[in-house]
Order: C-alpha cells, then structure tokens, then sequence
C-alpha cells in the first residue's frame, strides 16, 4: 500500500474533500464572463502572417504533379510549403509511446488518401491572398478506386488504402490484423442455449463541431524557439509531435494553451501545429493557421464509424450463455488513434457481465474517408450501445424485465472476467437498483436484495477450458434463432415476426428499501 | 485595394478605423481595434458566437459588413462591465454555472443583454427565444437559461 506522506504538504491543501453538494466556482468563470479568456486565436502578433492549405478534391488518388508556379508570385504570397518541405514528412500519434508505423504525411507527396487531405501549404499575408493563391494551384491526379466501407476494404483485391498497411488493417505486435479475445468456448454456450440472436449494429461517424475550430499561431522566438498558441487538448503531446515532424529537440517549442474552446476529442491530432510552426521557421514571422468551419466539419476528424456484429446465446432462466462478437473500426486513411480504440474495445467485451463463453475479434480498418480520432469513450460507446440493444432484445426473448435480465447477468465480485482478471469494486447491481428506483421501474423483492458483494465468485470463479478451434467452422446449433431487423445477415426459414418489447409497465409505488443508500456504503467503505 | 475611413462609437469610445472593402465587423473589431471578446465559430451566421449590439439591436458580426456600422454604437461584452464590477447578468452567469468552455459565453450574454434592454421580466419561453440563435457545444443551455432569469429577476440599478 502507497503511503502519501500527506504531511509534507499539510499547509498547502486542506484534507477535507468533501465538496458534493456544495457549488465550487471553476478557477476559468470570470475570465469567460469577461471575455478575457485568451483562446489560442486571441494573440494578436505583429507582422502575422496566415497560412491555408490546399485539399484534395479526391479521396483517393495517385499525384502525378503539383504546378505552384503561378501561386508563387500571387499578391501576398510569402511561401509555399510542400511535403518535401517538412522535415519528417511521415508520422503516427501513438508513435511517441512506439505504437504503430509512421503512415500519414503532414502534407501529401504521393497519393492522396482522403478527400481534403492537404497537399500543399500557402502562407500570405492576409488569408484571401492566401486562398487566392491555393486556387492557382495546379495538381494533375490520377483517380484510384476509393474503398470507403469496412468489410469491402478487407475482401480479395480491394484498393489499398495506405501502403503502410497493404491489408488494410492496422497491425499488433507486427503480425496480428486485429484484436482477438477468447475465452471458453463460445460453440459449447451456443449449444446450451434456448435462444441464440445474431444481430448487426452500426453507428455512423459523428463530428465533435466545438465552436471554436482547430487553430494554432506559432511565432519565433528569442534564442531560436518558438512560441505556440494552439487549441490543443494534448499540449505536450502535440509539442513532442510537433518535434518530431520538425526534427529538432522539443524544448524549442513554448507551447501556450489550456484555454479550449470546446474539444470533444476533436482536438488531440495535432492538425495545425507542425505546418503554422514550420510556416514561422521557413518566414521568421509569426503564422496563424486556423480551420475554417466548412474545413472543421467536413475535414476534421470525427468518431469513426464502427460496425458491430454480436450473436449471444441465452438461456430460459436469462443467464446469457455465450457471446460472440465482431467488430470492425473504421480509422479512415491513417491511423491516428484508432487502433487504440479497438484495443479498449476488446479489453470491454463482454460489457459489465458475467458470461462463460466469450469471443471477440475487432478490426482497425483503413478506407478512404476521414481519418477517424478520439471521442468521448471511443471504442467503448459504440460497443455498449450495441451491447445495450442486444441485452434489451435478450430479455424480450427469454421473457424476462430488461432491469432484472441485468441483475442477472451483471458481474459481481470475484467473478472471472473475460480477460481473466478477478472483478473487483463492481457496482452494475446497485447502479441498476438506483435507476429503477430512479425511474420507478418495480423489480421484485429478491432483485432488489441482490448486492455485487453477494453470489459472486465460486463456479464464476472460474478460467474454462478456452477452445483454440474457429468459433464459426463447427455445427450450426439447433436451437431457435429469431430476427429482429432487416439486418440480420443470415436470413433462417423459420423467422417469426417477434412483438416489440412490452411497454414500461406502470409505476407503482416502490419500496427505499434498496439503492441509494447502500449504493453509497459500498463507496463509503472501499474508497478509502 | 483602396482602404475606407471607418468611424463608430465601440462601448461608449468614438474610434477610427481603415478597413478593406468587404471587411466584416468581426475581422474589424478583432483584428484592427483589437477587442477580442467577439469570437468566431462558423462565419455563416450559424453559431451566434460573434454576436454584438449595434445602436442595442443583436447583430451577427460576421455576417455585418464593417462599413454599415458609421456613426453608429457598437457594444460588445468588452463593454459589459460597470466600472470594475460585473455587470448582473455576468454575476449571473457565473453564479449559475452557465459557461463550461466559455467560447459562446461572449456571445450568449450579448444576445441575454439585448432581450433584457427591450424586455426586463422575460418568461423561460423568451428566454430559450432570445438564445436560440447562439449555439451551446458543451450544451450547457440549462444553466445559461437560468442564469438569465435569475439576472431578470436579481434587484439591482440598472445603468
């Protein structure tokens, strides 16, 4: 056990932490109702110059020429930046904790992966003489096929997208195409079921919109630095980035943010730094480059599309048997963040259940769409959405109150999660007792005495025999299969119309006698 | 590209100004008199993050060409303050939690000041009206909504 030797800082903090209920005043309030907030765009420098840059107008093409002659000598053109410009003109995020290859140019030399994917730099003096100087730019493409749908971007022969990555699926530990997890033997839990479902989630890509866009101004400094008003979410991850791509130590940036005008996960990638940096290296003024909202929306980059296929068996007493899952990310044409993403998701299968038989098999898929990137929960979200209808769509087959179906299946303390990992400090069941309590949804007398410290462990305990054979290679079960939606990709023959689920049944008065309180003595007790 | 002489009066101040042709008021007022609290968020009109009063009437200052402001009364929340003290509907704000990233709060006290000048008691429907145009990302409308009553409601001299 750490011990905090609290004493040491007994003058500077009091050790009271007890501020629920009490409002607290954010540090930030008066400097947002003043207006006098310094966002990244409010340094006003003398001499600012004001860099755009030009986008492809494919989202998948061979470059065969770049003609920057005509914009070279527009009014107002200070410089013109292309891919052979920038130093190291190929980068990963999660390179700076060496995961992934190096796969996305800062700006595009060859190919062009994405539709708005920049191309060439334009630093002018004002940001009209800019971009009339990005419309006198000439670039010859040769269109490739695009592939913009996961499991097209996997089949025999489809475009590749990144040649990083000629499978078009991002790489673990340099041999692995996806993520895998097993656990039991998903064919046996089939097989003990009395209802199996198979269904096919998709959440489209959503874009964070923050008010004010991705930006950054970089001007030089004493002592050759430069210092970095940026919107970043990540300041020093963005300043090793910028590093990185510039080539020179990272204590030649002073990077200046903190002040955020919304970011969602929207401002993590490190967009605008290198090039307004290198802007500033190549002028020695200071350069601003700031997305415009048309460039925020369609190409800043959004949650990536996930694609989710989940087939669970389930017993007539709710006890889910076994749960098998598929699911594919969509990164767009480079990595960014989203193999990390998959990663989360496969380390939060099966959800917060306890379910014998588990496999999971998760892909990072490259396609020619926007490259995809941090949001709130990403790889997490879509998973239990999908999760959550399923689990709903379960109840309704077994028969069962959705709530109670939960209690059911929830894990408990020192079940064996999937991962084979003890569980510990769960609280599924008194969060669920607090919501029906909450909702005044009615769960019978022995759910609500159900406790995550009590019936969890024993059998549940236990690491089964996990099957090394593909889940998918062996006898169709015969139990009943039911469909829901269109979606199903397996039509059977004996599909049944299936009633949506009976409404909420009315609220009757409800017993306190569970929930809230011991909810909170479960915290009381253990966050100590 | 032959610059225009520019006169108004911003937060009570005569100024002056040279401005290109089809400058807009956002640009000028940030960029040339260097009063930063307008904010830009989409430059279509879309997100109310730039909204300023001109001559007390709510205007959009993106969507403003600078040189339609001569000889009239610009107010922006540089302006909002009374003195050193906070204007109510800032104490308001800030009582109520209403300003999460703070990059609309400019923009939302300015549309609040506009309907409180031409309507002091609003009910919770005007309210929710007169914010409509300003666009919250981190959706925080429910305390901006109350802080605005409660600015209505707070008894104060009103300058």
């Amino acid at each position: 056990m750490l011990e905090l030797r609290k004493d040491i800082f007994a003058d500077e903090r009091d050790d009271n932490l007890k501020e629920i209920g009490k409002g607290t005043q954010r540090q930030d309030m008066l400097g947002h109702v003043t207006g006098t907030s310094a966002y990244f765009d409010d340094h006003k420098l003398q001499g600012m110059l004001h860099l755009k840059v030009l986008r492809s107008a494919h989202p998948h093409a061979r470059i065969r020429r770049i003609d920057t002659a005509e914009a070279e000598h527009a009014q107002g053109v200070r410089r013109i930046i292309r891919g052979s410009d920038v130093p190291r003109n190929l980068n990963t995020l999660l390179s700076l904790i060496n995961f992934g290859k190096d796969d996305e140019p800062s700006l595009a030399v060859d190919k062009v992966r994405y539709k708005g994917e920049p191309i060439v730099a334009v630093v002018a003096d004002s940001p009209r003489e800019a971009y009339e100087a990005i419309a006198k730019i000439r670039v010859d493409y040769e269109p490739l096929t695009a592939v913009f749908d996961v499991e097209e971007a996997l089949r025999p022969g489809a475009p590749v997208v990144n040649e990083t990555y000629p499978k078009n699926t991002f790489t673990y530990h340099e041999r692995y195409d996806h993520q895998k997890l097993r656990f039991g033997d998903v064919e046996r839990g089939f097989a003990e079921a009395d209802h199996v479902l198979e269904q096919r989630y998709q959440m489209s890509p959503i874009e964070h919109a923050p008010t004010e866009t991705n930006g950054s101004i970089a001007a030089p400094d004493t002592n050759g630095r430069y210092v970095v008003y940026t919107s970043t979410q990540a300041l020093f991850f963005s300043l090793d980035t910028c590093a990185k791509i510039l080539d020179v130590p990272s204590n030649t940036f002073h990077f200046i943010g903190g002040t955020v005008g919304g970011g969602f996960g929207g401002k993590v990638d490190t967009l605008t730094e290198p090039l307004a940096i290198l802007g500033a290296m190549l002028t020695g003024r200071p350069v601003r480059y700031v997305l415009g909202r048309e460039e925020e929306m369609q190409y800043g980059p959004p949650r990536g599309a996930e694609r989710i296929y989940i087939k669970d068996g389930v017993r007539r007493d709710g006890r889910i048997t076994a749960r098998q899952v598929r699911a594919y990310f969509d990164s767009g044409a480079y990595t960014r963040l989203s193999s990390y993403a998959v990663v989360k998701c496969a380390a939060h299968l099966p959800g917060p259940y306890t379910i014998p038989n588990v496999y999971g098999d998760i892909y990072c898929v490259f396609t020619n769409r926007t490259p995809a990137t941090a949001m709130r929960g990403f790889g997490v979200t879509a998973m239990d959405f999908a999760i959550e209808c399923q689990m709903d769509k379960l109840a309704h087959l077994a028969g069962i109150d959705p709530m109670e179906f939960r209690l059911i299946n929830a894990y408990r303390d020192g079940d064996m999660k999937a991962h084979r990992r003890e569980a510990k400090n769960t609280a599924l069941v008194e969060c669920v007792q607090v919501a029906a309590e909450k909702a005044k949804w009615p769960l019978r007398e022995e759910f609500k005495r159900m406790s995550s410290r009590k019936d969890g462990g024993g059998s549940r305990a236990e690491i089964p025999p996990t099957s090394r054979e593909p889940a998918a290679s062996r006898a169709t079960p015969a139990q009943q299969r039911t469909s829901y939606d269109r979606g199903l990709s397996v039509p059977t023959h004996d599909q049944r119309p299936v009633a949506p689920p009976p409404p909420a049944p009315p609220p009757p008065a409800s017993s306190p006698s569970h929930g809230a309180t011991r909810f909170s003595s479960v915290f009381g007790t253990r966050r100590r | 590209m032959a610059k225009t002489a520019l006169q108004f009066r911003h937060n009570g101040r005569d100024v002056a100004i040279f401005v290109d042709g089809g400058v807009n008021l956002l640009v000028a007022l940030r960029e040339l008199i260097g009063d930063m609290t307008p904010k830009f968020g989409c430059g279509q009109g879309g997100c109310g993050a730039c909204s300023v009063l001109v001559d007390g009437e709510l205007h959009l200052s993106c969507l403003t060409l600078a040189e339609t402001v001569a000889g009239r009364s610009v107010e922006t929340l540089d302006g909002l303050k009374e003195g050193p003290n906070l204007h109510p509907l800032q104490r308001a704000f800030a009582d109520n939690f209403a300003a999460q990233c703070g990059y609309c709060t400019p923009g939302m006290l300015m549309a609040a000041k506009a309907l409180l000048d031409h309507n002091p008691q609003p009910s919770r429907a005007e309210v929710v009206e007169a914010i409509s145009g300003n666009i919250c990302r981190c959706t925080g409308y429910e305390p901006i909504i109350n802080a605005v009553l409660a600015a209505a409601a707070a008894p104060r001299a009103r300058a």
